[in-house]
């Protein structure tokens, strides 16, 4: 008796670990079909539609090859939306680099009123974006230069004439800035956050051996502090150049590709093209050219997800 | 001294460049619209609340409101559903097969809605008939909020000891028994920060929900006030102000009281 109830219990022990496997599919189950079927099967879909001529009202249509992009790289906006994703994609990233770094840096000390000021920086990030590009829509003076509160600081400092205002969303190389502005505004935090999380991860016994081993200030910081924090940083960039590239929020809202064409991105072009012209195949076509960005920041993220685990 | 005032010197010029949208978003909100564009009344103006009355009482704000609130608490619930078991199995699951599974599954996290929305849209309208139905978003949703999900959860897990559950096991608990008896409710704080995160991606979400919604009643909050807040070709900018401070404010409160768990579960999936 005493000495079959532990080996009853026991042996239900091992059923149990037996069934580990099994019960770790189940679990995780539901979540993979989930992700197949709404992110998996759509993929696929695309690729698809991007080599037929499908249009509005319709999932199939007639196979025409490569015409697609060919149609879609002919096409001068087309070009510029690609250069302009480049481009507010890079410089609002490196501004973010810039500024988190300088943040995250100040914020790991104590300090007081520490709380609100955190809470100020974070706003950015916490407020839906749909709804925080339209106030800044209305920042840039919402179509009339003179209700632009900017406009209204930069005539008071004397920098620009009340008679030669400048229209942020009216001209071509003011709506591109603006984008770029707005951009860079929303991802500081997020990278600011990260990056902070990095430099706590750093264990104190490491600083300690830097101070005994005489590192001190920018030294210690190239040498011990930059290397440890840098997969981290990386990662947070990754998301950000992510997260800028496949945006469609900011300039749809901001000028919808305006003036003139001039600020078009990928997404833009592809909703412009997919779901007003209703030209679905063409649509998923210049979608498409997001993928080796997709491809290659996917890559650099296990390569430094790795790096960080060793660290 | 110097050390002392570095941290001001750099935090407080970056906090009200970033907070300063906000800042006027609130002060054009307590004007009246025909204050809005008169240069003369840039600061000086005579402060009312009459376009929060406006907003309430003469738009659909609170039926977008009421949508984006029931997508939210939908998707919430599908999520937690399938992200709960899945984020638990993954976090103690040993060796490589869990944790390239767990990387995988928040890769997909990557993939844009730009990307998917196109076929999306085909599937919602001819497929599952849900064509400006909020049921459509529900549907789709948790497309980008169960990989999110998951990671986070994975993290959470992975923190409480095994000890734990094989205690539990051992007095006599299933396995299921023990996740449902012991570990869940000692989660409560992680499974919230997801729940709020989810819900604060969900209203979020602008590209599918200008896609698949075409009538005033059935948008979001994402959609409506950027689009919906017009009236006769003008534009109310003090009411789009208060729309957009009613719902920011509460959020970055909320995310400033969750910020060091969400940083916890984010980088405590890969970074450890």
């Amino acid at each position: 008796m005493s000495v079959a109830a532990p080996r009853a219990s026991r042996r239900r022990l091992r059923y149990v670990a037996e069934r580990r496997g099994f019960l770790a599919t189940l679990l995780i189950s539901p979540a993979v079909l989930f992700i197949g079927a709404l992110v998996g099967a759509p993929l696929v879909l695309a690729i698809y539609l991007s080599f037929t001529d499908a249009t509005g009202g319709s999932l199939t249509g007639k196979w025409i090859g490569l015409r697609n992009f060919r149609d879609a790289v002919d096409n001068s906006i087309f070009r510029g939306a690609l250069w302009h994703t480049f481009l507010i994609t890079l410089i609002s990233q490196a501004v973010v680099v810039v500024c988190a770094g300088l943040l995250a840096h100040a914020l790991v000390r104590k300090f007081r009123g520490r709380w609100i000021l955190r809470f100020l920086i974070l706003l950015p990030w916490a407020a839906p974006i749909a709804l925080t590009v339209t106030g800044w829509y209305w920042i840039y003076g919402a179509g009339i230069p003179e209700s632009s509160i900017f406009n209204w600081f930069l005539v008071h400092m004397h920098i620009v004439s009340n008679a030669n205002l400048p229209n942020w969303l009216g001209t071509p190389h003011a709506a591109m800035s603006s984008i770029i502005t707005v951009q860079a505004w929303r991802m500081i935090p997020f990278a600011t956050v990260i990056f902070l999380a990095g430099i706590s991860s750093i264990p104190q016994e490491v600083d300690d051996a830097a101070a005994i081993d005489g590192a001190t200030g920018l030294r210690k910081f190239w040498h011990v502090s930059l290397p440890l924090q840098l997969p981290i940083a990386t990662v947070a960039v990754l998301f950000g150049v992510i997260f800028t590239a496949t945006d469609m929020v900011v300039p749809y809202i901001l000028t919808n590709g305006g003036p003139f064409n001039s600020t078009h991105v990928l997404t833009t072009w592809a909703f412009q093209i997919g779901i007003v012209s209703g030209n679905v195949g063409e649509g998923a076509a210049i979608a498409l050219f997001m993928l080796p960005l997709l491809a290659f920041v996917t890559i650099a993220m296990l390569v430094f997800a790795r790096k960080a685990e060793v660290t | 001294m110097r050390r002392r005032i570095f941290p001001y010197a750099v935090v407080v010029p970056f906090a009200i460049v970033l907070a300063f949208p906000f800042f006027w978003m609130a002060v054009t909100s307590l004007k009246s619209n025909s204050q809005v564009y008169d240069p003369t009344k840039t600061w000086n103006f005579h402060p009312t609340l009459v376009s929060y009355g406006f907003l309430f009482h003469q738009t659909d704000y609170v039926r977008w409101l009421k949508n984006s609130t029931f997508v939210g608490l939908m998707v919430v619930l599908i999520t937690l559903a399938v992200a709960m078991p899945a984020g638990y199995a993954l976090a103690r699951l040993a060796g490589r097969v869990g944790r390239g599974l767990g990387v995988g599954i928040f890769l997909t996290y990557l993939v844009p809605p730009t990307l998917l929305f196109l076929p999306l849209s085909r599937v919602v309208a001819q497929y599952l008939h849900l064509s400006d139905r909020l049921w459509a978003l529900i549907v789709v949703y948790p497309s980008f909020t169960i990989p999110f999900a998951v990671w986070l959860l994975m993290g959470f897990f992975k923190a409480i000891p095994q000890e734990l559950e094989d205690a539990a096991l051992i007095d006599g608990c299933s396995r299921i028994g023990a996740l449902v008896r012991v570990v869940f409710p000692i989660s409560v704080p992680g499974i919230l920060t997801v729940v709020i995160f989810t819900f604060s991606l969900v209203i979020n979400e602008f590209v599918y929900a200008i896609t698949f919604i075409s009538s005033s009643t059935n948008r979001t909050l994402a959609v409506g006030v950027p689009t919906g807040l017009i009236r006769g070709d003008e534009y109310n900018w003090p009411g789009i102000m208060a729309a957009i401070l009613i719902v920011s404010i509460p959020l970055a409160l909320v995310y400033n009281v969750l910020l060091n768990r969400f940083i916890a579960g984010f980088t405590g999936g890969a970074f450890r």
